[in-house]
């Protein structure tokens, strides 16, 4: 406990201002261009862009040193490099559209809910002094997320838009509560896994070697399957259904490392799904259409045809290799350029190339979540960045999967990228998330005992020990791996050398559950 | 929980090594089918977006592209427009003909010999331009040839027997390329499908394709190159030439001398025979010798041979399985031998290039963005029909068509011009007026230019003499305009 590393800790704070002037230089560079190579001068707002792009790096970096210092220097210039580009593709888009007459200026409002956005994770990150709080609204996301999944199917509030009932509207201001419920699902989920984790754990029938869950056990698993498909059905979405699904499917696999979860819920999904195409036509018409694309009387159905998938395609194939340049393609040619096809715009003007290197950004991303989930040391902060992670990388898979016709077209966004305010502004809350439980997974031990998680853990600690051999209220049965949801003290291996302090790195802090339980009469 | 944790890793990278296939296999793999497809638009915006290339006439651009302030930032511009269209071709939002569209990738600078200029402006950053072309067209003989056919129908081709090189290409009635070329579909949808109905057909190079023409008598010289090669003939060999020479296998049906009357006598010489164009001796030899000797010495003249000049050349032909009956017709350039003036042009130009005839071509010179060249076309053997001595012949027998005979029209002061005459009908019917031919190679001793002509219903049934005088003084006119220089 008391011992001071002997090597400097790297916060690798320093790292991050390079790789911010990195991020910011790749969206500024990108929105020069865009204007030099559309009008052959720079863009008329271009010192606004700069200036913001350049303030959200300067905020976004002092909070994290003030607020977070141990954090992933990682997570924020990757999100603003990615924050930026689409920012200047979809500035490149108005341009294109407003000289097909289609007057268009998606780029200023997206400038202002990347500000808002970032504001709002720098919030995060100043507010949410350790992520174990969320914890305590377990039940309360739940709810709330619920609520909003299932907001766009109420009459009167919901809008349908490209036949995805995703939207609400209220007077001018429209939003797409999927992106938010997501991360009210994810803290649920998160919550809820990390307390029950020992009863889904216990160990059912094994059919074909495959240790399967209780029957009993079933029924979170089922409820979940239950929404996605409602929502499937109702907002007329596979990829929201898809999302939560398998965002659901994920933590629990995590929650429970048990395999058969997830094969379980792959094939209740896979059912669920095609009996779905085979009762509601405008979900057999997304299969139609993702199966055979380039057929004419499909391409050139009315409604639910492919062309805007196909238009999508020609955009990719224009691109080619080494694209055709920042402003030098077609790309608002495709309907929906700027959000639901904003991958194919960015393929056809940066090419192979480019699209990959954003896909790497993406999969650094989701890969340095799913790192500091390893690192951290509680299970609900450890459920909660793999979560939250996952989804992340999950909807890029949707997306970019539906546009390069790898998976049936869905109507999720890019996130950080597609024109949008909800979403952006939901995935920069994500960041702040990360970044902070990034900072309590980095943090040194020597440092981190003396703060938070100190005098957290001591609390635990005492509070265990005053239980004493106190017993699971599920006496029975006990779990493979760890006592009752109450007897955490009977991991004792884990559990010993939690108390002088918490320098044992991969140990679970599932224990602050169990002071809860503890202390509630 | 860092197990799974690991494991899911894993899954997210399989995730995005999914993704990066998936658009690798659109972006790479699929990529020239998608941008081949009909559908679209981006390839019609990119290549009409684009500085193409000009198609150049003795220097100056004859088709070139102008900016201009509309969605596709580029228009092409057409100079002379109807004189060119045969060989120009247009460059539409939809559609491509001519030379637009069999240089196209030249034009669009995506050529394989393009791509050194390629590569650089990677690097530049420069846009990539088009390639220019270089036509061997000389425009004198091109706006010889125009005048000479104002207000008919009909085509002129001439070709430099030596080389190959295409020197004049001209279609009547034309039509203005720069209307199909505009970028307003409606109007350019209007200007081709009033120009589809047209009963003139304008669209048909008829130089090299449309619906081919009889050659009448021109034929004959295909006959007489079969007949030289057997090497039992000389011009001065006397043949039977009947007033009447009732069709083999026929009860009543005559073929007849142009006129209708006798040819000079009951026998005449070969070189008397060509001379006034009489058509029952070589009815009679053809059906003699059989219509697969006659049918071999076309062939090697190209017909039925693909050929691409580089726009692709309809290949003329002769009857698959005449009866004698049919081969008598055949022989005469009548039945179902069908034949492109090019064609003809090149039956010429191999008696002037001493019995070879060489690929003809359009193209002389493609050059880079950069004005480079990038390839040159060399003159090359197409085909050998006949031995040089035939070719001295046949050259001596054409020569006297134009001197004594029927080719007096084509007669040039100062210069020996060899050639041959032919009225085709192109009906039974006698109100139906046949179509005038002409086709020659001059100077005689120095051959530099061949020429086929056709008029269409520019002949009088039965009047050989008066096809000759329609079609053989646009052959002279363009003679002029090459020698002239």
């Amino acid at each position: 406990m008391a011992t001071v590393a002997p090597s400097r800790i790297r916060t690798g704070r320093a790292a991050e201002v390079w790789l911010l002037l990195l991020a910011v230089a790749l969206g500024v560079g990108g929105y020069a261009l865009v204007g030099l190579n559309t009008g052959d001068a720079l863009p008329e707002d271009f010192g606004r862009y700069a200036l913001i792009l350049a303030g959200v790096a300067v905020v976004l970096h002092l909070v994290v040193r003030w607020r977070a210092r141990y954090a992933d220097p990682l997570l924020v210039p990757l999100v603003l490099a990615l924050n930026g580009i689409g920012l200047a593709i979809i500035h490149r888009i108005d341009i294109g559209m407003t000289a097909r007459g289609i007057p268009f200026a998606a780029g200023p409002r997206q400038l202002m809910w990347t500000a808002l956005g970032a504001v709002l994770a720098a919030a995060v990150i100043i507010a949410l002094r350790d992520h174990r709080t969320l914890r305590r609204y377990t039940f309360t996301a739940m709810v709330a997320g619920l609520v909003l999944l299932v907001l766009p199917m109420t009459p009167g509030l919901g809008v349908n838009r490209n036949g995805a009932q995703l939207w609400i509207e209220v007077g001018p201001l429209s939003f797409q509560p999927a992106e938010i419920a997501k991360i009210l699902l994810a803290i649920f989920f998160a919550g809820y896994l990390v307390t029950n984790r020992d009863v889904l754990t216990l160990a059912g029938p094994k059919i074909l070697g495959l240790q399967l869950p209780r029957v009993r056990d079933l029924g979170p698993l089922l409820l979940a399957w239950a929404v996605a498909i409602g929502v499937l059905v109702v907002e007329r979405d596979l990829g929201t259904s898809l999302l939560f699904f398998g965002l659901f499917v994920a933590m629990l696999y995590v929650a429970t490392e048990r395999a058969s979860w997830i094969i379980i819920g792959l094939l209740m999904f896979a059912a669920g799904a095609l009996l779905a195409v085979n009762l509601f036509p405008h979900v057999a018409d997304r299969f139609d259409i993702w199966l055979n694309a380039l057929d004419s009387d499909i391409y050139n159905r009315e409604f639910g045809g492919s062309g805007q998938l196909v238009r999508g395609l020609f955009g990719l194939a224009l691109g080619g290799l080494m694209g055709a340049g920042w402003g030098e393609g077609f790309p608002h040619l495709t309907t929906h350029a700027n959000s639901d096809f904003i991958v194919s715009a960015l393929g056809e003007e940066l090419g192979l190339t480019g699209l990959i290197a954003i896909l790497l950004i993406y999969l650094v991303l989701a890969q340095r979540g799913l790192r500091m989930a390893i690192g951290v040391r509680d299970g609900f902060g450890k459920l909660l960045a793999s979560g939250l992670a996952f989804t992340l990388a999950f909807q890029c898979f949707v997306v970019v999967g539906g546009v390069t016709r790898l998976i049936p077209l869905t109507g999720l966004t890019m996130p950080f990228m597609a024109a949008g305010g909800s979403s952006l502004v939901a995935n920069w809350i994500i960041i702040g998330l990360l970044v902070r439980i990034s900072d309590s997974s980095r943090r040194p031990a020597a440092e981190g005992g003396g703060e938070v998680v100190g005098a957290e853990t001591a609390r635990i600690a005492l509070s265990t020990q005053n239980e004493g051999t106190g017993k699971g209220p599920d006496g029975a049965a006990r779990p493979r791996r760890r006592g009752g949801t109450s007897a955490a003290v009977y991991d004792t291996a884990d559990d010993v050398p939690r108390v002088p302090a918490n320098d044992a790195h991969d140990q679970d802090d599932d224990d602050d559950q169990h002071t809860e339980v503890v202390e509630r009469p | 929980m860092n197990a799974p944790l690991r494991r899911l890793s894993v899954l997210v990278i399989l995730m995005f090594v999914a993704l990066m296939g998936g658009a690798t296999w659109v972006q790479y793999f699929q990529a020239s089918s998608l941008n081949a497809d009909s559908r679209n638009v981006r390839t019609l915006y990119r290549d009409h977006g684009q500085d193409r290339g000009p198609i150049v006439v003795a220097g100056e651009p004859v088709a070139y592209s102008e900016p201009v302030d509309d969605p596709f930032g580029f228009q092409r511009v057409y100079a002379d427009g109807p004189l060119y269209a045969p060989v120009t071709g247009w460059y539409g939002l939809y559609q491509a003909t001519g030379m637009e569209r069999a240089a196209h990738t030249v034009l669009n600078g995506t050529d394989d010999s393009l791509l050194l200029s390629r590569v650089r402006t990677l690097f530049t950053g420069a846009e990539q331009g088009g390639g220019s072309v270089e036509l061997t067209i000389d425009p004198a003989a091109q706006q010889a040839a125009w005048d000479a056919l104002d207000g008919r129908r009909g085509a002129a081709v001439a070709i430099d027997p030596r080389t190959g090189a295409i020197l004049a290409m001209v279609s009547r009635p034309s039509y203005d390329p720069n209307a199909l070329a505009a970028h307003s579909s409606a109007d350019a949808d209007a200007a081709y499908t009033g120009l589809l109905e047209d009963e003139g057909d304008p669209l048909f190079n008829r130089t090299i394709g449309g619906n081919l023409y009889a050659p009448g008598s021109t034929f004959k010289l295909i006959d007489l190159a079969m007949l030289l090669e057997t090497g039992d003939y000389d011009p001065e060999t006397e043949i039977e030439a009947p007033t009447e020479y009732l069709l083999p296998g026929t009860q009543d049906t005559m073929l007849r001398n142009p006129g209708g009357g006798t040819c000079g006598g009951e026998t005449v010489t070969l070189e008397y025979a060509l001379q006034v164009s009489c058509n029952t001796p070589f009815a009679m030899l053809a059906v003699e010798h059989g219509d697969d000797a006659l049918r071999e010495q076309a062939e090697a003249f190209g017909f039925g041979e693909p050929l691409d000049v580089p726009m692709s050349v309809t290949p003329s032909r002769f009857p698959a399985d005449p009866d004698p009956a049919q081969t008598a017709m055949s022989a005469i350039g009548q039945f179902d031998v069908r034949v492109t003036p090019l064609q003809m042009a090149m039956v010429s130009a191999a008696v002037a290039n001493d019995g070879d005839v060489m690929r003809p071509y359009l193209i002389a010179t493609e050059r880079g963005p950069d004005l480079q060249v990038t390839a040159r076309t060399e003159p090359e053997v197409f085909a050998e029909p006949i031995s040089a001595s035939t070719a001295a012949t046949m050259r001596d027998l054409m020569v006297n068509v134009v001197a004594n005979g029927t080719g007096s029209p084509a007669q040039i002061s100062g210069v020996q011009v060899a050639g041959k005459t032919g009225t085709a009908e192109t009906g039974s019917d006698e109100d139906v007026a046949p179509d005038a031919w002409f086709t020659a190679f001059a100077p005689a001793d120095d051959p530099q230019i061949a020429v086929a002509v056709v008029v269409e219903d520019g002949g009088a049934y039965g009047e050989e003499g008066t096809g000759a005088s329609v079609a053989a003084p646009v052959a002279r006119q363009i003679i002029q305009a090459v020698l002239a220089e």
